[in-house]
Parts: C-alpha cells; sequence; structure tokens
C-alpha cells in the first residue's frame, strides 16, 4: 500500500506538519513556500486528503483532562448483542472513540465531557440505555510526549 | 495582547477542536465566527499551547487509511512503584502513541499501564511489542495485547463542541 498514489508533496503534507503547524496569517502559504509548492496547491492537497477520510483534520490534540474531562470505559458484551450495544453507545454525542478488542472485555470507548459531573451522568445513561455495566479506567497519568505519528512509506 | 474572556475562549476551542477550515486565511475565518480579530484567535492557540492545553496542532491522519490496519492496545500489569519509571521509557518509542497509567479494577482487571501500538497487521504489532518489553527490561511482564476489531466510530474529541453538527470543516471548497 505504501507508495499507492501519494505524490511527494502529499507525503510530506502529511508526515512533517503533526505538529508546529504555522500559526500565522497564511498558513497554507507558509507551507507552500517550506515545500516548494503554491498556497492553493496545498490547500488542494488537504482538500482531498480529508476528503477521503487519511486526514481527520488539522487542529489541536489536547492534553487529557485539561480543558474537559474524559475517561476509557470497557464492557463484556455477548458477542450476539454487539451490534447493537456498539450503535447505542456511538449515538451518544460525548463518546468519540468505539471499537471492538479481541478479549473478554470486547467494547472500548472514550468518553469526554466538559466536567466530572456531566461525565459521571454519561455513563450513567450509557449504562443504563445500553443495558451493560461499564468499566471506567480514567487517565491517572500521561507518560507519552505526542509529536504526530510518523509514516514509513515503504517497508514498516 | 489581553487573554480571552472564557466565554470566547470555549467558543475558541469549540470551533479549532473541530479542525481548521480549509482556506487561505482560517484564523481569520474562526475570528469570524466567533467574533474576534485573526491575530486574537492567533494569540489565543498560541498561550493553550504555552500553558500545555494543546499538546499538538497540526495534522491529524487516521492510521487505518494509511495501511496501519491493526492496532493493540497493550495493557501491562506493573507493580505501582516503577509504573512511572516505564511508563516514561515506553512512551519514547516513535510506534507507541499513547501511554497513560489508568487504575487496575480487580479482580476483573489487573493492568495499570495501557500502551497503543499501531502497525500494518497484528504480527507486526506482536514483534513491536515483544521489541519495547525486552527494551524496558520486561521480558516476564504480565501484558496482553488487544488487537482492534471493528471500529465503530472514530472522530476527534469534542470536549465543548456542538457536537450534535457534522463538522464544518471546509469554508470554501470551490477551487
Amino acid at each position: 500500500m505504501s507508495d499507492t498514489g501519494y505524490s511527494v508533496l502529499e507525503k510530506r503534507l502529511l508526515n512533517e506538519v503533526q505538529h508546529g503547524f504555522p500559526l500565522s496569517t497564511r498558513p497554507f502559504a507558509e507551507l507552500a513556500e517550506r515545500f516548494d509548492s503554491d498556497e492553493q496547491t496545498v490547500l488542494n492537497a488537504y482538500r482531498r486528503l480529508q476528503d477521503e477520510g487519511v486526514v481527520s483534520r488539522i487542529g489541536p490534540v489536547f492534553r487529557p483532562n485539561r480543558i474537559g474531562v474524559s475517561t476509557l470505559a470497557a464492557m463484556a458484551v455477548p458477542p450476539q448483542d454487539l451490534e447493537r450495544v456498539a450503535a447505542c453507545i456511538s449515538a451518544r454525542p460525548e463518546v468519540n472513540h468505539n471499537y471492538e478488542r479481541l478479549h473478554e472485555f470486547n467494547l472500548w470507548f472514550v468518553v469526554t465531557a466538559r466536567d466530572t459531573q456531566e461525565l459521571q451522568a454519561a455513563l450513567q445513561a450509557i449504562e443504563q440505555e445500553c443495558g451493560y455495566p461499564l468499566m471506567d479506567l480514567p487517565m491517572l497519568e500521561d507518560y507519552y510526549i505526542d509529536l504526530g505519528f510518523e509514516i514509513h512509506w515503504g517497508d514498516d | 495582547m489581553q487573554a480571552m474572556t472564557p466565554d470566547l475562549s470555549q467558543a475558541l476551542i469549540a470551533e479549532i477542536e473541530q479542525g481548521l477550515p480549509l482556506c487561505e486565511r482560517p484564523y481569520a475565518e474562526i475570528g469570524r465566527r466567533i467574533g474576534c480579530s485573526e491575530e486574537e484567535v492567533i494569540a489565543a492557540i498560541q498561550r493553550l499551547q504555552c500553558e500545555g492545553d494543546i499538546k499538538r496542532f497540526g495534522v491529524v491522519v487516521r492510521h487505518r487509511k494509511l495501511g496501519y490496519r491493526a492496532n493493540g492496545m497493550v495493557v501491562w500489569n506493573i507493580p505501582d512503584e516503577r509504573v512511572a519509571e516505564l511508563g516514561r521509557c515506553m512512551g519514547r518509542f516513535p510506534f507507541v502513541t499513547l501511554c497513560y497509567r489508568r487504575p487496575r479494577r480487580l479482580p476483573h482487571w489487573p493492568y495499570n499501564l495501557f500502551t497503543m501500538v499501531h502497525g500494518r497487521d497484528r504480527e507486526a504489532v506482536a514483534e513491536k511489542t515483544r521489541h519495547l518489553a525486552e527494551s524496558c527490561g520486561l521480558r516476564d511482564a504480565d501484558y496482553r495485547i488487544l488487537f482492534s476489531g471493528r471500529c465503530f466510530k472514530q472522530r476527534g474529541a469534542r470536549y465543548l463542541g456542538r457536537a450534535l453538527e457534522e463538522p464544518t470543516g471546509d469554508c470554501s471548497r470551490a477551487r
């Protein structure tokens, strides 16, 4: 997959701007200058990458529990009921990630809210509406300095 | 420049957590939406960065779309007195994208350190995890890799945002 269809410019736009996106009046023009391109080409490349879903967004990654609060929750759901419960959980606006994982606790999701009170209310609502108890695993300490994720285009 | 009022600051966060509009002057566009100047938007984002509320500001990619089809949430049962040291050790590896301490929930859940490991497939994730364990002196550690199955939902966190609306990423799609 590695080299399917991404230009040199697109690879650089994906890999080299995961942190330190320019905070200037014309950020895309600034990137264009850095990458020897022009503003419209850079903008169009990002529009395409975002339309294709490769780029989720250009913006901030917040440090956990600084702007709002969040937690990781897990549920053990019988396989035959997983689809329904997953849809029930995904429908909640407070949920941003919701994954199946191969374990007895097979549904894992992240819940965010403005404050602890709202978060606890959301967790209770999820248990009641979706029908199973959840395990609440809030972050206690963060050891990771987020500099983005380096994409290797060749082999891994 | 003065700090924004709390209301304005919340409005700004609600805008930027959905992603910058893809237009020539995205900060001016955000300022227009929330009622302040481009300079104030830029200064406020800089302040959020300086104060450590923002970890990074840039392109957020979706790993799966780039061929990293497997991710493993690796959960470790580490003695409490060593968890900070080992967490810092693991957090330095380039293929680790999250490294958190979380509470145990005994008796069902003894694991207190969580790392996210991405790879092209499950074997690559398992190999990287072995490498991680050995590099941090944890060859015999009690750990489990919880591989991802179906992805039901994935988007950025919206702490304050207009969570019920679709994101309005693009202020001018026309070329």
